[in-house]
């Protein structure tokens, strides 16, 4: 009955023409005042660089990792972890709000270093966007003001996502105009903050300009937070990806915590495990002590269960093997000092580049700033040129992805960069 | 290391409370550390062989295998922010069988079920403001939560009748009547979670006439295609009807239950629209919200997803899989009826084997409940709601015993 009653109405539904006008009935207005939504504009990026057909195209926009060849790398370490972990026959049940507790004690480690003193509450989230998003939504509903404040410049996504946690979101001065950190005009608007401010910091390789305080610099940070009582909160995607060195990476959120701030922490495995699309992450917020642990802990897994249940499991359990199993570990150190050793013998090879291309400009920021992305210093109109002129993509900020350049195509793009460069602006 | 924790520093959270536990899955943690060799597990909606156990399909596995397969070409790059193309065109045929071909259907790969109520609902906040929505007393624990967070008012509809164990048909279109015009109305594809108790066709034709006259917005939920009648079109009859009718709606579609690959997140945000300009608005909108939320949805169960149901082999052998699973609850229906029936245990208990899906709604009270947890440990939510899932042929005895020691306990 059910079946020929599908049927009939099927048949009726092909004799009606494609674009379905109903004129049976009144048809809704419903989505009339929905209008098209504007291009992601680092996304977009990639969009448009496939429908390039210029054979010479490099794509400098998504930071994703490529190796010398311009292919996504896979690390071995993944792969043997993803191996065994199908070998294992594993099933796909819901591993719970947070995350598994396994995968959280690993991460935290991973962060905070082997510390058993240290009360932190952790759940996992979707990679470091969701990270994020969950500490914005939990933000707001306990702290009293409506302000937060990102670095000028800071990565494009950290303003709409706090925006839509209900924040207002100001800046503090960061990038000095010529390829290095104002670190004055930063120290002196933190004084000039409200007590009890919530800053967010890279931890490591700042998104998008490269540059990071120094050692004596986070010091400095560290005791002006203590003095102003201002909340750290730190966004770690590129642990690992600056130095090569896991410890070093996360020198800045250690510090803080053993000047005795309780920092929140965004963590990202997309970058530092090639997890990229397994959207693997967590949210790290340290307590006072167990009771507030325990109260922190309720209320992230409160924000999560409205917003998507619980998080997606394979990414997490790749993290998990790779992180536990020593020998993988191992593995993955060696890894992590590969890409990251071949993005600084990348900022050399363009540098050396820019010489021969017949560049007097002082290009030394690109060596001195750290991690996947360099803040080239180019104008919009100079960009304008690279795209459409050379078929190079990058972001209208001027900030290319290191990982796309590669022994072929580094001259190329030395040349092209150069060139730009001349343009009057 | 002395760790000294500077009293100057903030006191933000100090007064953060402790939430309660989340009502499903507190009640699952319950079972997990209840150590009695007893113990059955009816609280959450997964499936179970008949050995108790979680059943990764094989076609997954099959799946799985290809992907190890591809070698090189096997990376974690980035989806685009609506996720995987070939996974958004493999879902929406299941969903919306031929309306899929058309380009008025807006559709975005969305984070399980949930994930996909949410951004749906965020865009209904965003987009359609002052809407209220309205959702069948009772609903999925967690469909209340998902919508007040996004900001919107939620009202009930009528739905069950306690009396019949059926649908309360009156009260639901008397309901919808009353809500203003233009509200948004969440209705369970089929296979109502924590009810079992669906529409008829016929029902579903007036449930249709009366929103379409009030203009309201439908919000389908579907979680359990496939398992309602082991069928994925007669499991999709109300949601073709509606589109057959040209009414917008917007479907959040989930493939954890039919699939079993609950915590990998699969599922879809997709909308039907009246032209191709709207869909493409409402694809970009959608893809705001995801990209402030999460940015880009994960990658595995997409590919998994796609790679079955584009195979016509493995298409088939996923509706093989889709027969077993609603096979056995069905099975478990007939069995626990038959158990109670040969106790005559007080009360009606047909509707065990009209409900339809991977719940029943028992009627037990809360006491009743709280007895068969704590003297028996069989684990339910408070509500009475079992899942039929958890039922295998070694604790059917069991289980219809210990419900007819509560309900002849007079709780």
């Amino acid at each position: 009955m059910l079946a020929r009653i599908i049927q009939r109405q099927s048949n009726r539904r092909l004799s009606r023409n494609k674009t379905h006008t109903n004129t049976r009935f009144i048809a809704t207005k419903t989505w009339s005042k929905v209008k098209l939504g504007p291009v992601d504009a680092i996304l977009g990026l990639n969009v448009a660089f496939n429908q390039d057909p210029n054979p010479k195209k490099v794509n400098l926009g998504v930071g994703a990792y490529r190796t010398n060849e311009g292919k996504p790398f896979v690390l071995e370490c993944v792969r043997e972890a993803e191996s065994a972990i199908f070998k294992g026959k594993n099933n796909h049940e819901y591993s719970g709000i947070g995350g598994t507790e396994k995968f959280c004690d690993l991460s935290r480690e991973l962060v905070f270093g082997p510390d058993p003193d240290l009360n932190v509450a952790t759940v996992q989230t979707i990679s470091g966007t969701g990270a994020l998003r969950v500490a914005g939504e939990f933000l707001r509903k306990y702290v009293d003001h409506k302000d937060i404040y990102v670095s000028d410049p800071t990565w494009g996504n950290h303003i709409p996502i706090f925006r839509d946690s209900g924040f207002n979101v100001k800046t503090y001065r960061y990038y000095d105009g010529d390829g290095g950190l104002d670190f004055e005009g930063m120290i002196e608007d933190l004084e000039e903050m409200p007590e009890n401010s919530i800053v967010l910091l890279h931890a490591c390789a700042h998104n998008p300009t490269g540059i990071d305080p120094t050692k004596e610099q986070w010091n400095r940070l560290s005791s002006l937070f203590d003095v102003k009582k201002h909340i750290p909160f730190f966004d770690s995607a590129y642990q690992g990806f600056a130095t090569g060195n896991l410890e070093n990476d996360a020198y800045s959120i250690r510090r803080f915590v053993n000047d005795g701030h309780r920092p929140i922490v965004t963590q990202s495995y997309a970058k530092n495990m090639g997890l990229y699309g397994e959207r693997v992450g967590a949210l790290h917020i340290v307590a006072r002590d167990a009771m507030e642990l325990n109260a922190l802990d309720s209320q992230l897994k409160i924000n999560i269960r409205p917003m998507y249940s619980n998080p997606p499991i394979h990414g997490a359990r790749l993290v998990t093997e790779v992180l536990s199993n020593p020998e993988l570990k191992k593995l993955w150190l060696s890894e992590i000092v590969e890409m990251s050793d071949r993005i600084q013998h990348c900022r050399h090879r363009l540098v050396g580049g820019l010489k021969n291309a017949g560049s007097t400009k002082d290009w030394g920021h690109i060596t001195n700033q750290i991690g996947m992305f360099c803040y080239t210093g180019l104008s919009m109109e100079q960009v304008d040129t690279l795209v459409n002129n050379y078929s190079i993509y990058l972001t209208k900020d001027g900030r290319i992805s290191i990982a796309g350049i590669n022994d072929d195509n580094v001259d190329y793009v030395a040349t092209a960069i150069h060139e730009a460069s001349l343009i009057e602006n | 290391r002395i760790l000294v924790y500077k009293t100057l520093n903030h006191n933000m959270f100090s007064e953060v409370p402790v939430a309660p536990p989340d009502a499903i899955f507190g009640v699952k943690d319950r079972y997990v550390k209840d150590s009695s060799k007893d113990k059955v597990n009816l609280s959450i909606g997964a499936y179970r062989t008949n050995e108790g156990l979680p059943w990764v399909l094989p076609v997954v596995e099959k799946a799985r295998n290809q992907l190890v397969n591809m070698g090189q070409d096997y990376n974690h790059e980035y989806l685009s922010i609506d996720g995987l193309s070939e996974f958004r065109r493999v879902a929406a045929n299941i969903l919306w069988g031929e309306y899929a071909q058309n380009d008025n259907i807006a559709i975005v790969q969305g984070l399980s079920g949930t994930g996909s109520l949410y951004t749906g609902a965020k865009f209904i906040s965003k987009f359609l403001p002052g809407k209220s929505i309205y959702i069948p007393n009772p609903t999925w624990g967690n469909h209340k939560n998902v919508f007040t967070n996004s900001g919107l008012e939620v009202h009930e509809y009528a739905y069950y009748d306690t009396d019949t164990n059926g649908l309360d048909y009156d009260g639901f279109i008397r309901d919808l009547k009353n809500a203003p015009d233009g509200s948004v109305i969440l209705l369970h594809l089929c296979a109502h979670n924590p009810t079992g108790v669906d529409p008829t066709a016929e029902q579903w034709q007036g449930i249709a006439d009366i929103i379409q006259q009030k203009d309201h917005l439908s919000f389908f939920d579907t979680a359990y295609q496939g398992f309602a009648t082991g069928d994925l079109d007669a499991d999709a009859y109300a949601l073709r009807l509606f589109a057959d009718r040209g009414m917008n709606c917007l479907v959040a579609q989930s493939f954890s239950k039919n699939f079993g690959l609950y915590g990998e997140r699969v599922g879809t945000l997709s909308a039907f629209t009246n032209s191709a300009e709207e869909a493409e608005a409402l694809n970009s909108q959608f893809k705001r919200i995801i990209r402030v939320t999460y940015s880009n949805p994960p990658s595995f169960g997409a590919r998994v997803v796609a790679i079955v149901l584009s195979d016509p082999e493995l298409f088939e052998e996923w509706k093989e899989c889709l027969k077993i699973m609603s096979g056995r609850i069905n099975d478990m229906r007939q069995a626990l009826y038959d158990a109670i029936q040969e106790k005559e245990t007080p009360g009606e208990w047909n509707h065990i084997l009209k409900q339809i899906g991977m719940f029943t709604y028992t009627g037990l009270n809360p006491k009743q409940v709280q007895s068969l947890i704590e003297d028996y440990h069989i684990y339910l939510l408070s509500t009475g709601r079992i899942s039929m899932a958890g039922i295998t042929t070694s604790n059917v005895e069991y289980l219809a015993q210990a419900i007819d020691d509560v309900v002849r306990a007079n709780l």
